[in-house]
């Protein structure tokens, strides 16, 4: 009798060690992406097939987001920010709407530009072919794209001329929306805000930071950048300001950032000219 | 008897329970350790990545791992300067073979009986010990550093390089200095077979027989400057190298003689079978035959009256599929008839033909040519298993000593023909460390090159476990 309670306990105890991983499997099992390999992507005349880009995710992109595509690969310890977990369906760089699914194009625009302070690098050797068969593989790991339909990309009009009138009212866009507030007052990511910054999932994230240099995450031209305060980066602290700021304010914004960062431009050469002074956050509202 | 045993081994005694329980628990225990290597090698410690992103099979480079390379061993993110890096980060990794081969030789020259024997011999052995170091100094600033030993810990430099990247923001324009591998784009160094004569490529070290000139391989790493650029996604590329004529020896051993190295390639995007590269080469230069002597002793540094030769060919790299490639490179080359007689390296080898004054090729003397071409083919089942194969042949067109000689060479003497198979298989594929249960089995012939003028056949079976952290 002894012996017997002995063995089920040893049982017992074995199968809660053998059950610890288990939490993590229950999310998505191999049997669930197995069922949803016949996912496609379409850019341009492209299709893509999810089924064809299983030797590259692993050979390429496992180490990082892992089998089951949640993010927490190999080196999931060692990197910041954190890899994406394609299953939530969530991403940064989008031409849609915040909250929607972005298209196909994003998400193989993203695969070769690559993003900037992450680990992400440039796929720009794969051919056209394999881009859009990872993509499909990115989009088989999220419910999301049997469910929704991707959002319809923002419009964005024509570029207009940059002038001093422009790049001022651009500066007063920036004190009336706050962006100073994550981004601080010279862009330097120092604002009363950028301490507290977490993401969607609880984990600390800077602000971008104009003045060091870098890329943008989700591109570097002005369209870009348009785009990024238009649609927000979904996960992330940064919203949209869609329903904040009107198109022709959102190119005025664009220019006023252009003088923040460390690249010369020729923004920045108009600024300098103007002697255009930084927004003073204790100022009145509407005199910053 | 037989419901005891049955007992025992399906734990329903005490002992046997806990003994099942335990070895699960251990079992899994251990499985689930398995899956977090923790090696380091340089770069995929410092960005994150497999082995597999930047290598077909490691070492060799895939198209991903080419670009890296070409950009300085950089990403060209924010990430490549080492001020980003933990300071911790030392970008060192060592790589070494532990082996058993066996090697056969046919007619090796003895004292014994009929004056040649075959020679079979076994065991455990080992290769040299490569430590690698490499990366950025800063943005756009790199190097490469590596000592190498052979199997017995002799080190000498096989690459001190540093190169500057991406000058006037262009990947069209990058400059490096010092002692590196030429644009060879089947790379020798980051070959896939381990033998003696399978681990090389032939038609990078090919040297006519009686030929001289040792400063036409290029296989080996060369002391010089290299102009180096490519497009932003490398689907074009071009190398131009000025080279000293020693071969990679450092301290000026022979004269003032250089060697050009140019290569350029294109690349194609062709869908579903992957990213297809052809290419061209050529190696022209010019090395010395005569050096002033000190008590008859050739004096280092004093080579003149330099000689020409070359080497030029095409390289295909040719992708079907995610499974399969096929490498190919060919190759014309010629020598000087001066080499062709043995002039070349009075240096190393002292006892060799000096041009002194008054010295003259004899009657029947030509440039030595010869055409060779080397196929790779690779199955690549998945990122930790390849399969490898290559057969490589030369094939003299003109010997040195021509019909007109007091000794003409038989027109096949020094021709090869090579083939070797293997595989590689790695256990465990993580952005932590390397390791390859290695397999291989080479041949090769040459013609007319045992002691007695017969054909000379070696073979070699290989297997070890290559490893590098």
């Amino acid at each position: 009798m002894r012996t017997r309670l002995r063995m089920w306990t040893l049982l017992a105890g074995a199968t809660v060690v053998l059950a610890l991983p288990m939490p993590a499997w229950a999310q998505l099992t191999q049997h669930d992406l197995a069922s949803r390999l016949g996912m496609e992507s379409h850019v341009g005349h492209l299709t893509g097939h999810a089924k064809d880009a299983k030797a590259d995710y692993r050979r390429y992109c496992v180490g990082c987001h892992g089998e089951l595509g949640d993010g927490n690969g190999e080196n999931f310890p060692w990197v910041d920010p954190k890899p994406r977990d394609f299953q939530l369906g969530v991403f940064k760089c989008r031409s849609t709407p915040t909250g929607t699914l972005p298209t196909d194009e994003d998400l193989f625009d993203t695969l070769a530009r690559g993003l900037d302070r992450s680990n992400m690098p440039q796929w720009s050797t794969f051919t056209k072919q394999q881009r859009a068969d990872l993509v499909a593989w990115v989009k088989h790991y999220s419910p999301r794209w049997a469910n929704e339909k991707p959002g319809t990309p923002i419009q964005i009009p024509a570029e207009p001329e940059v002038t001093a009138d422009r790049i001022k009212a651009g500066r007063d866009v920036f004190a009336r929306v706050q962006c100073w507030k994550c981004h601080g007052v010279l862009g330097q990511a120092n604002g009363p805000s950028a301490a507290t910054l977490t993401d969607d999932l609880g984990r600390p994230i800077a602000a971008f930071n104009f003045t060091e240099g870098a890329r943008p995450k989700c591109g570097d031209t002005d369209r870009d950048i348009y785009r990024i305060f238009m649609t927000g980066l979904d996960g992330t602290p940064m919203p949209s300001y869609a329903d904040n700021i009107k198109p022709d304010e959102a190119w005025d914004l664009v220019f006023y950032l252009r003088t923040l960062m460390s690249q010369p431009s020729k923004e920045k050469e108009m600024a300098k000219k103007l002697d255009l002074k930084p927004v003073d956050p204790n100022a009145p509202a509407g005199q910053q | 008897m037989r419901t005891g045993m049955k007992s025992r081994l399906c734990g329903t005694t005490p002992r046997g329970q806990y003994f099942l329980v335990t070895a699960l628990v251990l079992t899994f225990l251990m499985l689930s350790g398995s899956q977090k290597a923790n090696a380091l090698p340089a770069f995929a410690r410092k960005y994150g990545l497999r082995c597999s992103a930047c290598h077909e099979s490691w070492p060799m480079l895939n198209y991903f791992g080419q670009k890296f390379k070409d950009n300085g061993y950089q990403l060209m993110n924010d990430r490549d300067a080492p001020i980003w890096q933990n300071p911790g980060y030392w970008p060192v990794t060592f790589r070494i073979t532990p082996i058993w081969h066996r090697v056969s030789t046919g007619e090796v020259a003895v004292d014994q009986g009929s004056g040649v024997s075959r020679i079979t011999t076994s065991g455990f052995d080992l290769s040299g010990l490569d430590f690698h170091t490499g990366g950025t100094l800063e943005k756009n600033f790199s190097f490469y550093v590596l000592p190498s030993s052979d199997a017995t810990a002799s080190f000498h430099f096989e690459t001190v390089m540093a190169r500057l990247d991406n000058l006037f923001g262009s990947p069209w324009l990058n400059i490096k200095l010092g002692k590196f591998e030429l644009d060879n784009l089947l790379s020798e160094k980051r070959i896939l077979t381990l033998t003696g004569n399978g681990g090389i490529y032939q038609l990078y070290h090919f040297i006519p027989v009686g030929d001289g000139n040792i400063f036409g391989q290029m296989g080996d790493n060369q002391l010089g400057i290299e102009v180096m650029g490519h497009s932003y996604n490398d689907r074009t590329r071009y190398s131009a190298s000025l080279l000293s004529s020693t071969d990679g020896n450092v301290g000026l051993p022979y004269g003032n003689a250089y060697t050009g190295f140019f290569t350029a390639s294109q690349a194609f995007d062709t869908g579903k079978l992957g990213v297809d590269r052809i290419g061209g080469y050529a190696m022209i230069g010019e090395a010395p035959t005569y050096y002033l002597t000190q008590g008859g002793t050739p004096l280092a540094g004093s080579g003149v009256s330099n000689k020409t030769f070359s080497r030029e060919g095409f390289v295909g790299q040719f992708y079907f599929g995610q499974h399969f490639d096929l490498q190919v490179v060919t190759q014309h080359g010629s020598d000087s008839a001066w080499f062709g007689q043995g002039y070349g390296d009075p240096i190393d080898n002292p006892g060799g033909p000096n041009n002194l004054t008054g010295s003259a090729l004899p009657a029947g003397a030509r440039n030595p040519t010869w055409n060779g071409v080397l196929f790779e083919p690779h199955y690549v089942y998945n990122p930790q298993l390849i399969f490898i194969g290559r057969y490589e042949t030369i094939r003299m067109s003109q010997q040195a000593n021509g019909p007109g000689s007091a000794t003409p060479a038989p027109s096949n003497l020094g021709n090869i023909s090579t083939y070797t198979v293997g595989y590689r298989y790695n256990p465990f594929m993580t952005s932590r460390a390397g390791f390859a249960w290695h397999n291989e089995y080479n041949w090769m012939h040459q013609d007319g090159t045992s002691p007695t003028g017969g054909n000379l056949n070696t073979s070699e079976l290989l297997i070890g476990f290559d490893f590098d952290f």
